[in-house]
């Protein structure tokens, strides 16, 4: 079946919900259910998609750079890295929790900075990936962005569990700020994204 | 696929009428166009398009959701204020409990991130399943909605991927990893109540159905307006 041969709200000339489903005659403004907006398809969708991921990527970029832990103990004082703490935790020999922080703080956030150009830029192209695999890319964006918040709490613990005065402490550093931010920010990217506007003929 | 959901397949006039719209859904992913159809509790209604599910009933739902929802919070409330984690390294005692945790980022520069770990792991849970016993609690045994419950039940829906005390659970178990070398680490009392929150949050929304919740409110919405109507004309 071709994208086509399914109705759609917008082929029969009326406007879905995205909220709760309902459907209305063109004009309406404000969904008589539940309250939200109505848009056929919002024509500033792909603005606001754009403005949260250049967003996200700014303050991705002092994420990488400056420390998310300050450490400092009797004989060790460092500041480590996002990088730095995997490599960290690698040469320790836990690999799967190196894993973990690789893919939640790395992999996840790279990728979804990928994935969500490609599909604001390729929304009516469907050369490369057809609707269903962009469809489904757009779900798993949604699903999996706000994992990378994993390694933010892994500081917030740390820094609240090792608090010895004198002996040992850690501190978050500046990055835990601004990687948070980034993950906040490509999460509201990835939801002003209008999945709908992938079947559009 | 579903039985119970037909796909539209005439396009309605443009000025279509409110009745036949009231039966029409459109997949909030990818605006196709569907006549409901009554579906049985524990029955689905998938989009034969992309997959999402549109309706999924459950029976005695709302006093279901209600009783995980007050399970939830009771358990929340257990899991800030009790001690979460105890760290002993060389002789020294170190506790946090997760109020610690959010704390941890209070001074300083770190003020914002401090609010916002709060709010991620504590605040929005815990206002998302206020807002939906604010929205059910009072429609359980068909009483009439309390006002702006369609605004409350819509912005527990919004904040949803906001809510991120799973997430926070793996962080705990990573930076237990981390530590494990430097210390010994036993779980708290607030650790379980946490662990024992995740899964109630998971048996939550696998009973929510948003369609159930909607259509109820609808329906007490169409009738107070009817009698205001009634009321008005007798006046
Ligand atoms: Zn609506
Ligand atoms: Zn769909």
């Amino acid at each position: 079946m071709t994208p086509a041969a399914v109705p759609t709200a917008r082929t029969a000339g009326l406007i879905g919900c995205t909220r709760c489903g309902r459907v209305f005659a063109p004009g309406t403004e404000l969904c008589t259910r539940c309250g939200a907006p109505l848009s056929s398809r919002d024509p500033r969708a792909l603005q606001r998609v754009w403005a949260w991921w250049f967003a996200g990527l700014v303050v991705y970029i002092p994420a990488n750079i400056y420390p998310m832990l300050i450490t400092r103990t009797l004989t060790y004082s460092g500041e480590g890295t996002i990088l730095g703490g995997v490599v960290e935790l690698l040469g320790h020999g836990d690999y799967f929790v190196a894993f973990v922080i690789f893919f939640a703080s790395i992999l996840i956030p790279v990728g979804k900075f990928m994935a969500i150009a490609f599909l604001a830029l390729s929304i009516r192209n469907h050369r490369f990936l057809d609707e269903h695999a962009q469809h489904r890319l757009h779900a798993v964006v949604e699903f999996i962005g706000r994992w990378s918040m994993i390694d933010v709490f892994v500081v917030a613990i740390l820094a609240s569990l090792v608090r010895f005065d004198a002996v040992a402490t850690i501190n978050p550093g500046i990055a835990a700020i601004s990687f948070a931010l980034s993950v906040a920010f490509t999460m509201l990217s990835a939801q002003s994204f209008d999945p709908r506007a992938i079947w559009d003929e | 696929m579903s039985a119970h959901i037909h796909q539209q397949q005439r396009p309605s006039a443009p000025r279509p009428d409110p009745a036949a719209l009231e039966r029409l859904r459109a997949c909030p992913h990818c605006d196709a166009l569907y006549q409901i159809a009554p579906v049985a509790p524990r029955e689905r209604a998938i989009c034969t398009r992309c997959g999402a599910v549109l309706i999924a009933p459950r029976a005695r739902a709302f006093s279901r959701i209600i009783a995980l929802a007050v399970t939830a919070l009771i358990l929340m409330a257990a899991a800030i204020f009790m001690p979460f984690l105890d760290l002993s390294a060389s002789g020294m005692h170190s506790r946090a409990s997760v109020l610690d945790a959010v704390l941890a980022f209070s001074d300083g520069m770190m003020l914002p991130l401090s609010v916002a770990v709060g709010a991620l792991i504590v605040v929005i849970p815990a206002l998302r399943l206020s807002l939906i016993v604010y929205t059910l609690a009072p429609m359980m045994r068909g009483g009439p909605a309390l006002p702006r419950a369609a605004q409350a039940f819509r912005l527990a829906d919004a904040l949803k991927p906001w809510a991120m005390a799973e997430i926070f659970l793996i962080g705990v178990a990573v930076a237990l990893v981390k530590v494990a070398g430097i210390a010994t680490v036993t779980p708290g009392p607030a650790f379980w109540a946490f662990c024992g929150l995740v899964v109630v949050t998971v048996l939550h929304d696998d009973v929510m159905d948003a369609e159930s919740v909607w259509q109820a409110i609808e329906r007490r919405e169409t009738a107070r307006r009817s009698a205001a109507d009634a009321a008005a004309s007798r006046a």
